[in-house]
């Protein structure tokens, strides 16, 4: 579920609180959104995509909070990795992002040609 | 921003009102406009992330018209991988609205071209194709609401539909839309199982065209899963194909390749932890998956997990109606409900009628979802045009909204029975008759309880209401699998391990107090125009 909003990043645009599907976060006058009802998140990671600033990380576990260090992360080279791999804002065009997900029924069909694991 | 006070309502008024704002109801509301209706559709929360396909990437049931035997094949193997209880006429339709509606998304969708430089229009990935179809309503001049949850219909005492109500859980206050015709595009329900993407999928409109009068059909059909890295929601299937799973003492486990692994991979997490690897995917594969699914590997990446050399713990969530078929009943072309002005698109219908007895999967939902949207926008369209009505009807919600006497009722407790019996694989992988009976007998406590006394208030409103939909679709899928008095597709009965010839057709499920289950013997729907 949604862990952080970095303020350094955050340009308060508040774009994370108009996509969110479930409502989780909230505008704070005069300042960034606020992480309002995170026992709501459905981690599907759509704030971080709509995110053009990078300023948001959601942990993978969506049962439990996960509460992690705001230097690491920003040290992990994460954030931002799901908008790039989209492609989308400054990476549209950029042909290690094209959008190839008209391979997925090659891979299922590559799948069923796939060798069979050991002792199958 | 102006918070208004909470006896404040905000009235519209429009021809077609659409339920929902995921697949089918934004092809619902782009097809109501296209033919001169005014429409407001009203998404429980934003139009363009709300709902299972802004989440994944749905590559839609897809065949070329000529030569015309390549359809006649696929529409009969369909019918004999569904256990033909689906509609060989309906297929035919679906193909055909699905190949012809694709291609209009050009100019908002970016299409990719394949290695042959051929324009690829089947499989678009989901946040991209949902954040083209609300540009597409946009322009069309829809009225957006977002984050304006439905609780209730409006209804006529002829019987016929006129608008709904709902919360604006950001702008304060509640919302009364009159229409001429509703549109219910609200998606199945997942229980809320951690399912990606499936959190704003209650079964709200079941629960809402219920309580107008209409039915349901398919709601035995509520028992595929799908597999996930443990602890985590992402249920993206594509790189499982190439999965090999292991007990806890690293044992490999004899799982066939292909759709059939519920049953078998559920055995072995009903004895014990069950792990996997991706090692058998192809390096150019690997390679790729960022670009193909985005989200696939986010979990493995943040948790230090490399699912190509480590084993990783898997679990498995249910998909409820959502990969399940089961949904309101639509009994003409254009999918309304048995409720005059009322209709139902996507995942909110039954499947059965093309997807038969089996997952609908990605693809077949999907078309399924785009056709039965725009069908529904277009008839909802017809029905307001023709309504004369000036009476603006009563709002008939009840469980949750208007109890006989108001005590306190425990939602969490209540939803943890409702997954409890709905998702657990002993209950509704390994069914039987005697635990359906028993699921039904506690559920239906639990209901009178509810029903009777439950009332959201402030922040609860909006989860009361939604207990309240799981609950009832939990009580018709119970009713109908036991109904279902044999094994057919999805639906495996342990007791009844065969398929009977008496259950040769689709069985119809509603009632809220009482619950009620008959078999729909009704001809073909008369499809031709």
């Amino acid at each position: 579920m949604i862990e952080l909003i970095l303020e350094d990043r955050c340009a308060a645009c508040n774009k994370c609180v108009e996509v969110c599907p479930t409502n989780v976060l909230e505008i704070v006058p005069d300042g960034i959104p606020r992480i309002a009802h995170q026992g709501d998140c459905e981690t599907c990671f759509m704030c971080e995509l709509y995110c053009p600033h990078d300023a948001i990380y959601v942990g993978p576990d969506c049962e439990k909070p996960e509460p992690v260090d705001a230097q690491a992360i920003l040290a992990s080279g994460l954030l931002g990795e799901f908008r790039r791999n989209h492609g989308w804002d400054e990476w549209a065009g950029d042909p290690r992002y094209t959008n190839e997900h008209w391979q997925m029924e090659n891979v299922f069909l590559r799948a069923r040609g796939a060798p069979k694991p050991a002792g199958a | 921003m102006s918070i208004a006070r909470s006896d404040d309502t905000l009235h519209l008024e429009a021809d077609v009102l659409i339920i929902g704002g995921g697949l089918a109801g934004t092809w619902a509301a782009a097809a109501a406009r296209r033919t001169g209706a005014s429409v407001i559709l009203a998404d429980k929360g934003y139009c363009g992330t709300s709902g299972v396909t802004a989440t994944a990437g749905p590559g839609h049931w897809w065949i070329p018209p000529d030569p015309p035997e390549l359809r006649e094949t696929a529409i009969r193997n369909r019918q004999k991988t569904g256990f033909g209880i689906n509609d060989p006429q309906w297929m035919s339709r679906v193909l055909q609205k699905t190949w012809e509606s694709l291609p209009t998304l050009s100019g908002h969708y970016d299409f990719s071209k394949d290695e042959t430089g051929a324009t690829r229009y089947r499989e678009l990935r989901g946040p991209e194709y949902l954040k083209a179809l609300r540009q597409i309503i946009d322009s069309l001049g829809v009225t957006v609401l977002d984050h304006c949850p439905a609780l209730e219909l409006l209804q006529r005492a002829d019987g016929t539909v006129s608008g709904a109500r709902g919360i604006r859980r950001q702008k304060g206050g509640d919302w009364q839309v009159k229409a001429g015709a509703v549109v219910l595009a609200t998606g199945g329900t997942a229980f809320l199982s951690h399912l990606l993407g499936s959190h704003t999928n209650t079964g709200d409109g079941y629960l809402m065209a219920a309580e107008a009068g209409a039915e349901l059909s398919g709601m035995e059909f509520t028992n595929y899963y799908t597999v996930a890295l443990a602890g985590t929601n992402m249920t993206r299937s594509m790189s499982y194909a190439f999965a090999t799973y292991y007990d806890e003492d690293g044992n490999r486990l004899p799982i066939p390749p292909g759709p059939d692994i519920i049953r078998p991979l559920a055995a072995a997490m009903l004895k014990g932890k069950v792990f996997c690897d991706l090692a058998r995917t192809p390096d150019d594969i690997r390679a790729k998956v960022p670009i193909i699914s985005p989200n696939f590997m986010l979990p493995f990446r943040r948790w230090g997990i490399n699912p190509y050399r480590d084993k990783f713990e898997v679990t498995m969530h249910g998909e409820g109606t959502v990969r399940g078929i089961g949904g309101l009943r639509v009994v003409s072309r254009d999918c309304s409900t048995s409720v005059p002005g009322l209709f139902a698109a996507g995942d909110a219908a039954t499947r059965e009628l093309v997807a038969g007895a089996i997952s609908g999967g990605g693809n077949v939902n999907s078309a399924w979802a785009v056709s039965s949207g725009q069908w529904a926008g277009e008839g909802a369209t017809r029905f307001a045009a023709r309504q004369r009505s000036r009476d603006d009807g009563q709002p008939i919600g009840q469980a949750g909204i208007r109890p006989a006497s108001h005590h306190a009722v425990d939602l969490k407790a209540t939803l943890s029975i409702i997954q409890n019996e709905m998702l657990s694989y002993d209950k509704n992988i390994f069914r039987t008759g005697d635990k359906l009976l028993r699921s039904g007998e506690l559920l239906g406590d639990v209901w009178s309880v509810f029903h009777a006394h439950a009332l959201g208030s402030g922040d609860t409103r909006l989860r009361t209401r939604e207990t309240a939909a799981m609950l009832a679709t939990a009580r018709w899928s119970a009713a109908s699998a036991l109904a279902r008095d044999e094994s057919r597709g999805m639906h495996q009965r342990d007791d009844r391990p065969e398929t009977d010839a008496r259950f040769d057709h689709r069985i119809v499920v509603g009632g809220l107090d009482k619950v009620w289950t008959a078999t729909d013997l009704a001809p073909p729907l008369e499809l031709a125009s």
